[in-house]
């Protein structure tokens, strides 16, 4: 009787974790994301280095993901939920886009974000679908079809006026607040060396001349590096006091280093887009 | 004394705060925000009708019951006035929603029609217009679900302990949600017809 009682627990509790479940939504690792193995690892970075090419140019963020199926839901389903947990394109500026491919159901999709609705409408969208990518995915051209999908998408939102991309410096993306971050790490790490050399008033002094001068030649302003000389030199006289240890790897944020990595914006959609299949 | 009456206010607030008025006016803006989404979607596929008609007028204009469904759909929805009021009101909030309802089985209809017409299929700006109509249709179903959630976080911030005490002291109500209008369509299983294969 027991027996029985667990094994339609056991029972239920399969039916309940199997069939129904959703497809999981994969974690955003790159701009073209390949379940299925149909890109070769050459093709994919092809159009990763496409695609990054483009949103430093354009800011807009496109992304490719190529499931196998899109499990219980509908293809329109599955793609909102992507792009809701991805969040690509800009915070405000909403420029992201996504070609989803589920290559078993033999269905497709754009899905656009709110700030490319007007560029690559509806009815773009479909003509991609529909003229550039379906043809060619019909003969099997599975890497063809994309590239000129992507580029096809890539010519509709190049030509869309959109606020121009933040003049990050080249490739590691330090943004002024990591330097900050790291301005201050130096300033205790250099700043506690320092003052066991020199003592403490004079190792503070150093340090703050050492940083303004570092700080001036970064900003290139006179005023900011005297600014930030005074408060290097402030920081290193008093750190001493508390001691060192809890500071060495405070500001290191995760983000900003991950390197080659890729991650969403935060741009929302609403459902735009069109939807094919072949 | 003085400061006494105000250390009794100070604490009142607080207590006002804690118990959930600022969560139904986060809430309720929540709401609002997503029926205006709601609304926004509905008034762009309404405003797609016309254009549709008069071009499958231009192929198939023999097709009047359609045409004219639609047209009148379309005035039914015209009519009622989307106003953010209408979310209060379940009455009104039904209707609304019959309305819509209306509409979309006369613009389902209109496309089955269109199937019939090789030509009208051809024709680009249709093909334009059906994908623009799709498009709508899916961010109708987007906004609805985005409303369908506010609601129902809403909804749940008015009746659980303690909001509710303040609810009820301040008038707070439930708010209508979206129903499954073909709930008894949806329990009869699909029937499957593998004479009409589709390419």
């Amino acid at each position: 009787m027991l027996r029985a009682l667990f094994a339609l627990c056991l029972l239920c509790l399969s039916s309940l974790v199997g069939a129904q479940s959703p497809l999981a939504v994969p974690a955003l690792s790159a701009r073209v994301i390949d379940q299925t193995a149909t890109l070769s690892a050459d093709q994919r970075a092809r159009l990763e280095t496409r695609l990054s090419a483009f949103e430093r140019q354009k800011g807009a963020q496109i992304a490719v993901l190529i499931v196998a199926s899109v499990g219980p839901e509908t293809v329109e389903q599955y793609a909102l939920r992507v792009v809701e947990a991805w969040k690509l394109g800009r915070h405000g500026v909403d420029d992201g886009a996504l070609l989803l491919v589920a290559k078993n159901d033999r269905k497709l999709r754009i899905e656009v974000g709110y700030g490319l609705e007007g560029a690559l409408n509806d009815a773009t969208a479909k003509r991609i679908i529909s003229e550039t990518i379906a043809p060619r995915f019909k003969d099997g051209d599975f890497f063809g079809g994309i590239d000129a999908g992507v580029e096809a998408m890539i010519k509709v939102v190049g030509g869309e006026p959109l606020p121009p991309p933040k003049a990050t410096s080249s490739g590691a993306g330090i943004d002024f607040e990591t330097l900050i971050g790291l301005g201050f790490i130096a300033v205790f790490v250099v700043g506690g060396i320092l003052r066991a050399i020199f003592g403490r008033f004079l190792g503070a002094g150093v340090v703050g001349v050492v940083a303004g001068i570092v700080a001036s030649l970064l900003v290139s302003s006179l005023l900011l590096g005297v600014l930030a000389g005074i408060v290097a030199f402030i920081v290193s006289l008093f750190a001493g006091v508390s001691g060192l240890g809890g500071w060495s790897s405070g500001g290191m944020r995760g983000g900003g280093f991950s390197g080659g990595g890729f991650s969403g914006g935060g741009g929302s959609f609403g459902g735009g887009g069109a939807s094919g299949g072949w | 004394m003085r400061i006494r009456i105000l250390a009794v206010v100070a604490v009142l607030v607080s207590l006002l705060s804690g118990c959930g008025y600022n969560a139904f006016q986060t809430g309720d803006e929540a709401v609002k925000s997503a029926w205006s989404e709601v609304v926004n979607q509905y008034q762009r596929r309404a405003d797609l009708v016309p254009n549709l008609v008069s071009t499958v007028q231009g192929y198939a204009a023999h097709e009047k019951d359609v045409l004219t469904q639609v047209t009148a759909a379309r005035a039914q929805v015209g009519s009622i006035a989307a106003t953010p009021e209408l979310i209060k009101d379940p009455e009104a909030f039904a209707k609304f929603q019959q309305a819509q309802a209306g509409l979309s089985s006369a613009l389902s209809r209109l496309l089955v029609v269109a199937e019939n017409y090789p030509n009208l299929k051809a024709d680009a700006s249709f093909r334009d217009l059906q994908a623009q109509l799709e498009g709508t249709e899916n961010r109708i179903t987007v906004a609805r679900n985005r409303y369908i959630k506010s609601v129902e976080a809403y909804n749940v911030s008015v009746r659980t302990f303690p909001n509710n005490l303040t609810a009820m002291a301040l008038g707070y109500q439930v708010k209508p949600n979206f129903s499954v209008d073909n709930e008894k369509a949806i329990s009869v299983a699909p029937k499957v017809d593998f004479g009409a294969t589709k390419k």
